[in-house]
């Protein structure tokens, strides 16, 4: 990679015309799929993710069954045609490793001792890619998850922080993650105070790291209280029948 | 697709109460220190025919690391750099719980933090692997073997990796006409060339507790981990969280303290294994 050929960062302002700590424009909605149980659209700039749960119900096979708890199953999956040059729909290695690290974001705030030998199944479906997929994913996932109803401890939100030109910046998209020197995805479960996922690909100090993560929780903040307001769009506006 | 594991290792419940309140007072069921590694044994040039190779044993734990170089041709957006291609197969001689098959997720996880550290950390110089820049360039193949299963097989590998690059011997290439490359295995013309020296560390959390290196029952009981990958000049190269479970931002700052302290021992005792290794001037 030609990394810090091209100047990404001009008078403080990012390529975009953003501050270094300012997110893209989030948007969200909850219920956008019929037949699933739960479903949230996601979107953070140009990158659009769409995610579905369905369960608790029966698992698709009987191995996967836990006396003491749901299984939670996730695929996190690119669309050929999200990409610049078509993607093959076969899983790759990357998405296997995502599969696994969002589920494991996920599964800290999900009750699921409540539903022993059920399935709780989480599909993601990235339709546009421009960096962050795997933050817009978690963020997206945990609204399809409360969208179905599934007990949970928290929302998690996530977002990335990269180091671009030297400065730490919040939300990278794609150019920025391309020639930018680190990328660290962080997601949260902010009203607990957790950090469920954790990944930092590049090179950082002790101290950068601090300022990212803290840059991170920030950016976790707003993206929290949007995951929040949108829930409430759906659900306050609901009337009860007597 | 990924699903919560079925198939981990049965430890009774009873196990953790007695680990949890032995780890308050500062050591473990198996008599380590929170922050002590099981004994590190590394030995490199193991495999003949390899061009590089090392034998971990961390504890009981058993991994082989081989190197192969082989001719290739560049990436487009690298034309002058070799390729480095580092795959992880969990051998079904570990563990009851490994099966023969393509890499599962823990696998290729593994296999993807050791190489995020690697090649951005720029620990191995790539630029010393072309060939005929742009047209032909060395593919580093780096493959390892997990063999026996008892817990961190993470650091096990990524020291064995550091351990067999930087003992790998370039063999000679010879450029003829139409970019055709002839290699001769007898004869090797110099070192793979190595920049820094870079490790992962993994720091297990048991309740409230963290711990070094854990082994496979402290795996089965642990909430999550935080692998740290470390440079020899005190850098963080990589983290990742992994497991179920998550970390506060002060376990977090700890977790990452202990890892680069640990870094520079475990670093120390790889350079100490590659010493041994004869090198081509």
């Amino acid at each position: 990679m030609s990394k810090g050929k091209v100047k990404l960062i001009d008078n403080g302002l990012r390529h975009d015309g953003r501050k270094l700590d300012e997110l893209r424009t989030i948007k969200m909605e909850v219920g956008i799929l019929k037949s699933a149980n739960g479903s949230a659209l996601v979107e953070y700039g140009k990158t659009k993710v769409i995610a579905a749960v369905y369960g608790p119900r029966e698992p698709q096979m009987k191995f996967m069954a836990l006396p003491n708890r749901a299984t939670i199953r996730c695929r996190y999956h690119m669309a050929s045609f999200s990409t610049h040059e078509r993607k093959s729909p076969a899983p790759t290695r990357r998405e296997i490793e995502l599969s696994k690290v969002i589920r494991e974001a996920l599964e800290p705030v999900i009750l699921s001792e409540l539903y022993p030998r059920t399935s709780i199944d989480i599909f993601i479906e990235v339709i546009n890619a421009d960096g962050g997929t795997r933050t817009a994913s978690i963020t997206a996932a945990s609204l399809a998850l409360a969208d179905a109803g599934i007990p949970m401890k928290d929302l998690v939100a996530s977002v990335a922080v990269g180091k671009v030109d030297g400065y730490l910046v919040l939300d990278i998209d794609e150019i920025e993650d391309m020639y930018g020197s680190a990328d660290m995805p962080v997601a949260m479960a902010p009203a607990l105070g957790r950090i469920t996922l954790l990944q930092l690909n590049g090179v950082l100090t002790s101290e950068e790291f601090i300022q990212a993560l803290n840059l991170a929780k920030a950016g976790i903040k707003q993206i929290y209280e949007i995951q929040k307001e949108t829930l409430k769009r759906k659900y306050l506006t609901v009337k009860v029948e007597d | 697709m990924s699903f919560t594991p079925t198939t981990e290792y049965l430890v009774p419940k009873l196990k953790l109460e007695t680990l949890l309140a032995i780890l308050g007072r500062g050591v473990r069921l198996n008599g380590r220190r929170l922050d002590e590694y099981r004994p590190i044994s590394i030995i490199t040039d193991y495999i003949p025919n390899a061009d590089g190779s090392a034998l971990v044993k961390l504890g009981n734990t058993q991994v082989l690391v081989g190197i192969k170089l082989e001719v290739g041709t560049p990436y487009p957006d690298t034309p002058n750099d070799g390729n480095l291609i580092i795959n992880a197969e969990f051998m079904p001689t570990a563990s009851p719980i490994f099966e023969p098959g393509p890499p599962d997720e823990n696998a290729i996880e593994l296999a993807r933090v050791i190489d995020r550290g690697i090649r951005e950390s720029r620990a191995v110089d790539l630029s010393k692997l072309a060939l005929i820049p742009g047209k032909r360039v060395w593919n580093l193949w780096v493959d390892i073997y997990v063999l026996d299963h008892d817990g961190n097989l993470i650091d096990a590998s990524s020291m064995g990796v550091l351990a067999a690059l930087s003992t790998t011997k370039v063999p000679k290439a010879e450029i003829k006409e139409n970019n055709e490359v002839v290699i001769d295995k007898t004869v090797r013309t110099s070192q793979l060339s190595i920049n820094k020296y870079v490790t992962t560390v993994t720091v297990a959390k048991i309740g409230e507790h963290l711990l070094v290196d854990p082994d496979l029952e402290e795996e089965s009981l642990m909430d999550a981990k935080l692998i740290v990958s470390v440079t020899d000049d005190g850098l963080i190269a990589g983290l990742q969280k992994s497991g179920p479970g998550y970390f506060t931002e002060e376990e977090l700052m700890k977790a990452i303290s202990i890892g680069l302290n640990k870094g520079k021992e475990l670093i120390d005792i790889i350079k100490g294994s590659v010493q041994a290794s004869p090198q081509v001037v």
